[in-house]
């Protein structure tokens, strides 16, 4: 048992403590989710803690993307895929129909696997969302381009090229500008689905920095394939598989003591 | 490739005693490829010199007022080709107008709220009316929508705009025949529709559906996804396809001569009847001698110079047409 | 809730705003657009099918088994049919393709095979593409200076030609496109067995590409049958059954219904339309069928 997790343990601290009894910002109550025909999420109850990251693990195909994409509905763009259940954002169930789909995604954000910066300038960028809800001034909007460029630790990097377009940045930077761009809209929770994946390591160690910082603010959900990133960022953890959920808790438990034979398996490197 | 005929080579000196094909046929072959594709260089080199070569003696005869003279009187001889260049250039601007938008929302249609069951029976239906031969677009015209068209617009838009200024020259319709600059305009629109509407579908779907959902992820409407991030995405390539559509509006032969009115007057109205290089050879053509045979071909090649600007062009903004 | 921990009790977060900030402007512009865009949708679908009706209501009536059999008849005269320009545009687009094919498929070997990323390539394929758009009716004046002025006249042979350039572009793009899909372990299998590269596209690269290519063929034989521009100068027409050396003018359908259509007289129009039938019909039948082919062959 206590040569399980050595490979990952030297990591397992860096984070902040979890902290179970923050209030609960998402619940997520047997949840189902069909491809069609095919059952991809099989009665997932889970709650995701106010203004903590939890990290979704699992080997691909386990069902830790699809989860990620039904707290802001994405996966609607797609007329076969579809969603039953509940998921209670500070209590509002957000599948339901009468949920504004277009308002859900200002306030539960998402960053992607790749960066995907608009074609328009980094500016814009950010200023396109904001403006999409709310109505404010020119110096209003320059602070909160700014506000949000800082937060996202790009201000010094951007700030002399605030009107050349977004792809001219670097992975790295362009990610960071997805999460400012994000962040600017003053959303509730951000979704991370491996926005880190795409990179190399010291702009991923950045996006990590960062994640640690944004977490004072905002409720953080992050998928990653990486155990050593889950660790070393995340207070929660769940463990899922073939579309279930197998295990949640604090991270430092999941890794150093999990309850479950798949979760150990997984998180040794045994299989996935 | 280099690798594939040393291996050959190697290959087949190692076993002579191979039924092999005589050594001069694998020659033969890529010859004959090499030749097939420089045909195609020839062609368009080929067109090009015999427009040159034909029009040449009315250009010379003319100088550059063949282009600004509006005169067209074969009992005369004088030729200008200055009403044929209006009507080509309007009818063309006319089917733009409204062609690029229609194409576009087709195109925004099929591949952002088409259901996935209705995508192929749409897109083919749309495809097959770039199989419509134009001859039958130019009877559907003439026969069908000039009729409605005189009826339902050109008089009841004569009697608003009569005596006003601009528009009452601009849309007056002096005999409201239902043919005319504008007619050829709109029939032309429709030809242009799958052409334009496929590449810029091609285009769209080619976009990473990441980007879109990033677009939808941070509560955009599909209105605002298109408008604000799929459209500047796609960028040049729309143009280029528009451009495409250009190209074949302005070379576009039979539809509009049937429905354009082929009048050898230059008039401010759309309403009235014009023509268009392309029309102007197809009904003068045969029955041309001398003088009037070479400011035909001089028309054509003024037409082969345009169009081939606005192809290069489209060509080279979209990076790889579609087959049409 | 623990009080131990200070951070949590006075959030930073800006309290969560209240539902229904969406402007109302934004969902209205979204609507049309929906609506919009299937009205365009529904618009163009709608005059495809106003003009296949209007070929049937028109065409069917004149639709007579002497529409097969009987020349075109003089001017006002009564009855009378469209073989020679059935036939007549049968030859023709025969021709064409005929003509077409060999150009067109060994160009796109060329460039799918021999040529690819060479400059010489790239410029014929930049050449092709311009083609495959280039204005019909310009083709019809290039081979009437080509071959009708110094043959002496009008032939079949020129009408010929001028539809095997409009096909030519189209079967060069469909070919090349069609053998680049095709994998190159393929060809290294057949070149590993000492086959010469000849050997290897013949009997490799073409046989696996072969639905495809067949297609392209199809679509330019639907694509040149209904071409009139090019044969006004070149094929022009006939009135009677042609000259078996396909020497002086040949009748072929487009050029007849163009002729018909605009003509003063009754029965002339009436075939006219029942020429404007057969002919769409045929190419739209051949250019569904080119399609069904090449569905056929992908989901194999």
């Amino acid at each position: 048992m206590s040569t399980i997790a050595l490979n990952t343990s030297s990591a397992i601290g860096n984070a902040a403590a979890a902290d179970a009894s923050a209030p609960v910002r998402i619940a997520v109550k047997d949840l189902n989710f069909y491809y069609g025909d095919f059952r991809s999420l099989k009665d997932i109850s889970l709650d995701f803690y106010d203004r903590q990251v939890t990290a979704l693990i699992g080997p691909s195909g386990c069902g830790k993307s699809t989860l990620l994409r039904t707290f802001n509905r994405i996966y609607s763009l797609y007329p076969e895929q579809r969603a039953e259940g509940q998921i209670l954002l500070d209590g509002q169930n957000v599948l339901s129909p009468s949920v504004d789909v277009n308002e859900l995604r200002a306030r539960v954000g998402m960053v992607f696997q790749k960066p995907t910066p608009f074609p328009m300038s980094i500016y814009d960028n950010i200023a396109f969302g904001i403006k999409l809800y709310e109505k404010l001034s020119k110096s209003e909007l320059d602070d909160r381009v700014e506000e949000a460029l800082r937060k996202a630790a790009l201000w010094d990097e951007a700030k002399d090229k605030l009107r050349q377009s977004g792809m001219g940045l670097s992975g790295g930077q362009q990610q960071r500008l997805c999460i400012a761009r994000t962040i600017a809209q003053r959303p509730e929770v951000i979704l991370l689905d491996e926005p880190t994946s795409a990179l190399d390591p010291i702009s991923t160690g950045k996006i990590e920095e960062l994640i640690e910082q944004l977490r004072s603010e905002f409720t953080i959900v992050i998928v990653t394939h990486n155990m050593q990133q889950a660790a070393r960022i995340s207070q929660f953890t769940a463990f899922m598989y073939l579309g279930e959920l197998v295990e949640f808790g604090p991270t430092t438990r999941m890794f150093m003591n999990p309850v479950k034979k798949q979760t150990q398996d997984y998180i040794t490197g045994r299989f996935g | 490739m280099v690798a594939l005929s040393q291996e050959r080579l190697v290959s087949s000196a190692a076993s002579p005693a191979r039924r092999s094909p005589p050594p001069g046929r694998d020659r033969l072959f890529r010859l004959a490829s090499l030749g097939s594709a420089l045909l195609v260089l020839i062609v368009l080199a080929g067109i090009l010199g015999s427009m040159i070569y034909g029009g040449l003696p009315a250009f010379r005869e003319f100088g550059l007022g063949f282009i600004t003279s509006s005169v067209w009187n074969v009992n005369e001889d004088q030729y200008g080709a200055w009403v044929a260049i209006v009507g080509t250039l309007s009818t063309a601007l006319i089917a733009l107008v409204i062609g690029v938008p229609l194409s576009l929302g087709i195109a925004i249609f099929l591949t952002q709220l088409c259901p996935p069951w209705l995508k192929r029976p749409v897109a083919t239906t749309i495809e097959l009316l770039a199989a419509v031969p134009s001859i039958i677009y130019g009877m559907w015209g003439l026969f069908v929508f000039a009729p409605l068209f005189a009826n339902y617009v050109q008089i009841p838009v004569s009697n608003i705009v009569e005596g006003m200024p601009i528009v009452g020259t601009i849309l007056y319709a002096r005999t409201p025949s239902g043919v005319g600059i504008l007619t050829a305009g709109i029939i032309l629109a429709i030809m242009i529709i799958p052409f334009i509407a496929s590449i810029a579908r091609d285009i769209l779907d080619q976009i990473p559906s990441v980007l879109r959902e990033s677009a939808y992820g941070i509560g955009c409407t599909t209105w605002e996804v298109v408008r604000n991030v799929l459209l500047p995405q796609a960028g040049v390539s729309i143009i280029g396809a528009i451009m495409l559509g250009l190209g074949r509006a302005l070379g576009e032969t039979m539809a509009v001569t049937f429905v354009v009115g082929n009048a050898n007057r230059l008039s401010g109205s759309i309403f009235d009847p014009g023509s268009t290089i392309a029309s102007r050879i197809a009904n003068e053509f045969n029955e041309a001698i001398g003088l009037q045979l070479n400011a035909l071909m001089a028309l054509g090649c003024i037409l082969f110079l345009v169009t081939f600007a606005v192809l290069v062009l489209a060509r080279l903004l979209v990076s790889r047409v579609k087959v049409g | 809730m623990d009080t131990a921990l200070p951070a949590r009790v006075a959030p930073t977060t800006v309290a969560p705003a209240p539902w229904g900030r969406v402007r109302r402007s934004r969902h209205v512009a979204n609507q049309a657009l929906k609506i919009i865009c299937t009205l365009f949708t529904i618009l163009g679908a709608t005059v495809l099918g106003w003009i296949l009706l209007m070929l049937l209501y028109e065409g069917i009536g004149g639709l007579s088994p002497a529409v097969f059999t009987e020349t075109t008849p003089g001017p006002g005269s009564q009855g009378g049919g469209i073989a020679n320009a059935l036939v007549g545009s049968l030859i023709l687009t025969f021709l064409g393709i005929v003509v077409a094919t060999p150009v067109g498929v060994l160009a796109g070997t060329y460039l799918a095979e021999y040529g690819k990323g060479s400059k010489l390539a790239e410029i014929i394929r930049f050449v092709n593409d311009i083609l495959l758009a280039a204005p019909s009716i310009l083709i019809g004046l290039f081979v009437y200076m080509l071959m009708v002025q110094p043959m002496g006249g009008y032939s079949g042979w020129a009408g010929g030609v001028a539809l095997a350039i409009i096909a030519v572009p189209v079967i060069v793009r469909t070919t090349e496109d069609m053998l680049r899909l095709v994998p190159g372990s393929l060809r290294e299998a057949g070149a590993a067995l000492g086959a010469p590269m000849s050997t290897v596209i013949i009997h490799i690269s073409w046989k696996a590409a072969r639905a495809g290519m067949v297609t392209g063929i199809l679509l330019a034989t639907a694509r040149i049958a209904g071409e009139t521009a090019p044969l006004l100068f070149t094929a022009l027409n006939n009135n009677f059954w042609f000259n078996p050396t396909l020497m002086g003018g040949v009748s072929n359908l487009p050029v007849m219904i163009f002729q018909f259509a605009l003509s003063p007289y009754e029965n002339w129009r009436e075939l006219a339309w029942a020429g404007a039938l057969i002919i769409t019909m045929s190419i739209l039948a051949l250019s569904v069928v080119a399609r069904l082919l090449l569905r056929k062959d992908k989901a194999r």
